[in-house]
């Protein structure tokens, strides 16, 4: 072994290859059998993608790095469903492209936010934290108020319905509108948003305004949206629970 | 470091900056605005600067006609000033990001500098920005000093460091502009990771090329380190970051993976940048500088190599234990606990061979500050991977993930061990490049040794009772079977050990800017013939 070793010192493509091979099995064992998981894990068909508004929230989610204090991944341990709520499913971030599972929590885990607060907490939260948890430590985002911005909207769900998210021609088309509509529940369009995405969309003023469409008004939109888009995770539980 | 080039080879530069002026430009131009149109304009700034800087001097004396014969540390002068730099930004953030834990409220009222956006150009600036400029200056120097060869060639060594500080600074200053792909130390968009594929090929062709020329028949250790770093990363970043753009002229994308599969692809790399760009470079660091600092060879040969090819190997398996509990499924769990612990066979190895060459130099380690550096680090590497490996066990997991216990092993990894190699590499470097005896203020590497020790312990012993403490908080449950503490009882209880990371933190970079300031009073009394002339090719002392 050692004269052999003593050898391949002297071939620098001998060692080339070496930590080629020894470097590529642990990822091809551990990694490839996850690209057979349409047939593992059965995707639920109450499983809907989001809405544009609620995608152009989690990218403000993304860009202000809420990740970095938030998981969304509630582990299958007994506090933390207590706490939290149902586990976290492999087939409820199906269509998440990123991810956004986590690795540390300064501030709790959200994967079942949704509904949990209403729109007028969350804003008075995020403007200022401390306004209603006084010995919070999450920054304050006052930014948030901003107009949100939907010319790219249509290209980022043509983007994931090329990688396999189910986003039809039409809801393509319509993204910029729709946002707009789902913000708007008076609006013409706020029919068609129901009939794209189905009945459990939430469609009203998330910002309490409806004269903006805010970044606020996408964010919280996204918020509320979190761990509402199958119920797979619930049926999953209560089946569990019964047996 | 113009004057080091030939003349053919200031043209063949001022056509590169040309290019990267051109490129700046296009990318500028077709993105109009956002984080993308800001790069181009950077990447336009500092090829136009090379420009005239090159055309200024592209006429000056020509370079030394016997150069070949002598070692090109121009390239490694140059990385060990940006590392010193970004040692600054980097540590700078990070105890102010420490700092906005304990004091949020002192958060400006700007977007770009909040906590969210300002912790991954903490993790970036160190990572990347630190610690790969010194992997890159170092790997030079060690190259050539065990082969006895000058690198290949003077042009690629530039395209190197200058387009990998200039992926540093696109990174960073995208999360300030919101522009991030959010996974963890691949936060940077998709041309910045094309761009960095293509200068990390130049890197591993130089690297093959100087090694080809090599005046001894053994490649040396250090250089197998440095190999499976240069090579196991560019595999890793090319899959975790493969992403389908929104449109060319923007610089969103979505990454091509989903849900599990993106998890699995993350962690697989975010553990193995760890191996391989936080452990197996800074252990080629750590196999040549501590030999020659203590003047001692390796203490095992045969323990060098069953080490190696140990955490070539071992280490790729282990990215799962990121994911215990969650909904990856429980048999790769089971696999990365399996040889996380495995892996503990082969870093304690390293760790021993390195401590057990010191056997016969201990007073040396007593006198001497910048060897000190050296063993504390192997020593810090081998508690961390100890605590690792037992952070991977899927019950102490379940207490330790998600909390800043996860944060104290992370920092007793990257400023116990990565930290303190590169400070031990730098003070050797940096006398010996500028041509001087020791540093300019050799107390002050004294002072520095212990407060980057205090510090580290400080930071990391802070950490370890967060952690503990938040882990219980959650999983307590009273008497009548509910849980004892709402989320925030467990937030308030972190302030004090929060406040007290943020001194540790404060210490440790008032050694490094100690440092930097020692480095640049050593650089400044430089005698001018010790830059301007490489030193000749000579039989290398290490082995
Ligand atoms: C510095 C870390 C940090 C960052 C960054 C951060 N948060 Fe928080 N978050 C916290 C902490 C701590 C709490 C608990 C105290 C509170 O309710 O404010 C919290 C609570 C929350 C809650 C209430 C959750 C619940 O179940 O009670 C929501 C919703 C939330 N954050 C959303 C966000 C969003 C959206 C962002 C990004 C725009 C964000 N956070 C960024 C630390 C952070
Ligand atoms: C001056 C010293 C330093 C201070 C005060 C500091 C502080 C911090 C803080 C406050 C965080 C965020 C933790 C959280 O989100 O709860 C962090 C994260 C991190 N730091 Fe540092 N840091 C320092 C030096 C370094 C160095 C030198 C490195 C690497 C070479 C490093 C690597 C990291 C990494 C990888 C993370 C992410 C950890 C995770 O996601 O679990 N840090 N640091
Ligand atoms: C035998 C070696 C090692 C093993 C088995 C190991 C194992 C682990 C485990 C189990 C975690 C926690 C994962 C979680 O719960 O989220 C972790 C996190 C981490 N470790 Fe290590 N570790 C080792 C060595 C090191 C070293 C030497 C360093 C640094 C130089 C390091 C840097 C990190 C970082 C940066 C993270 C945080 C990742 C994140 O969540 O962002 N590790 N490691």
């Amino acid at each position: 072994m050692l004269r052999l070793h003593y050898n391949l010192e002297k071939l620098s493509m001998g060692l080339v290859v070496g930590i080629i091979v020894a470097a590529s099995i642990g990822g091809a064992v551990e990694i490839a059998p996850l690209f057979t998981i349409d047939e593992t894990v059965a995707i639920p068909d109450d499983l809907r993608p989001q809405t544009p508004l609620e995608l152009a929230g989690r990218e403000i989610f993304i860009r202000e790095g809420c990740y970095a204090c938030h998981s969304q991944m509630v582990r299958h341990l007994a506090d933390e469903i207590d706490r939290y709520g149902p586990y976290s499913l492999a087939a409820e971030s199906a269509y998440d492209h990123p991810m956004l599972w986590g690795s540390k929590r300064t501030g709790p885990d959200l994967a079942r936010l949704g509904g949990k607060y209403s729109d007028a907490w969350h804003v008075a939260h995020l403007i200022n934290p401390r306004a209603v948890a006084p010995t919070s430590i999450m920054p304050a985002y006052p930014w948030l108020t901003a107009r949100l911005d939907t010319d790219i909207l249509s290209a980022e769900l043509a983007t994931l319905a090329l990688l396999g998210v189910p986003y039809s021609e039409d809801m393509v088309a319509n993204a910029g509108r729709d946002a707009l509509a789902q913000s708007r529940p008076d609006s013409d369009g706020a029919a068609n948003v129901t009939e794209r995405y189905g009945e459990t969309v939430a469609i009203r003023a998330f910002d309490g305004d409806t004269s903006r469409l805010t970044e606020m008004d996408a964010l919280v939109a996204y918020l509320q949206s979190l761990g509402t888009l199958t119920r797979a995770a619930y049926e999953t539980l209560g089946q569990e629970a019964a047996r | 470091m113009i004057r080091s080039l030939s003349i053919p080879e200031r043209q063949v530069a001022l056509a590169l900056s040309v290019a990267l002026a051109l490129l700046g430009l296009a990318m500028a131009a077709a993105a109009r605005h956002g984080a993308m149109a800001v790069h181009g304009a950077m990447a336009m700034a500092l090829g136009l600067a090379l420009l005239f800087a090159l055309g200024g001097a592209l006429y000056d004396p020509d370079a030394p006609a016997d150069r070949a014969r002598r070692y090109y540390d121009e390239p490694t002068r140059f990385g060990i000033v940006m590392t010193l730099c970004w040692a600054l930004i980097g540590m700078g953030v990070g105890v102010w990001v420490a700092a906005l834990l304990y004091w949020p409220e002192a958060t400006p009222p700007w977007p770009a500098t909040s906590f969210g956006r300002l912790r991954p150009v903490h993790t970036t600036s160190v990572i990347f920005g630190f610690g790969g400029n010194a992997l890159i200056a170092t790997s030079f120097h060690v190259l050539q000093r065990t082969s006895r060869a000058r690198l290949a060639d003077a042009i690629s060594p530039w395209m190197v460091l200058i387009g990998f500080n200039l992926f540093c600074a696109w990174a960073v200053t995208g999360y300030l502009m919101g522009s991030t792909q959010s996974k963890e130390y691949a936060e940077a968009e998709w041309y910045a990771d094309i761009w960095l594929v293509v200068i990390w090929v130049t890197y591993f062709v130089l690297y093959l090329r100087t090694l080809a020329r090599r005046a001894e028949p053994h490649i040396y250790v250090a250089n197998w380190y440095y190999m499976a770093f240069i090579l196991v990363v560019a595999m890793l970043h090319i899959v975790n970051n493969i992403a389908l753009p929104v449109s060319l002229a923007g610089a969103k994308s979505f990454t091509i993976w989903a849900g599990v599969q993106d998890a699995m692809v993350q962690w697989w790399y975010g553990h193995n940048a760890v191996a391989f760009f936080l452990t197996a470079g800074f252990l080629g660091m750590l196999y040549y500088f501590l030999p020659v600092r203590s003047g001692r060879p390796i203490w095992s040969y045969r323990l060098s190599i069953v080490s190696f090819w140990g955490i070539v190997f071992f280490y790729i398996w282990v990215g799962s234990h990121h994911l215990h509990y969650t909904a990856l499924p429980y048999w790769v769990q089971t696999l990365g606990m399996t040889f996380s612990v495995m892996l503990l066979v082969p870093s304690w190895a390293s760790a021993g061979n390195a401590i057990a060459t010191l056997n016969g130099a201990w007073h040396k380690v007593r006198d001497d500050a910048t060897l000190r550096f050296m063993f504390v680090a192997a020593v810090f590497y081998g508690l961390s991977t100890f605590e690792g490996s037992f952070l991977a066990i899927r019950p102490v997991n379940s207490l330790s993930h998600y909390t800043d216990w996860t944060v104290g092993h992370v920092h007793s990894g990257t400023l116990g061990w990565v930290a303190m190699i590169i400070f031990g590499a730098i003070y050797t470097l940096v006398p010996q490049l500028w041509g001087r005896e020791t540093m300019a203020w050799p107390r002050a590497v004294e002072w520095h040794f212990w407060l980057a020790v205090t510090g580290t312990l400080i930071y990391v012993v802070s950490m370890w009772n967060a952690g503990i403490t938040q882990g219980l908080m959650w999983r307590t449950y009273d008497a009548n079977g509910a849980l004892s503490y709402s989320f925030l009882q467990s937030v308030q209880a972190m302030a004090p050990y929060y406040l007290l990371r943020t001194i540790g933190g404060a210490l440790f970079l008032t050694g490094a800017v100690i440092c930097a300031l020692n480095c640049r009073a050593t650089m400044r009394a430089a005698s001018e013939g010790a830059t301007a002339t490489d030193r000749p090719l000579a039989p290398q002392p290490a082995e």
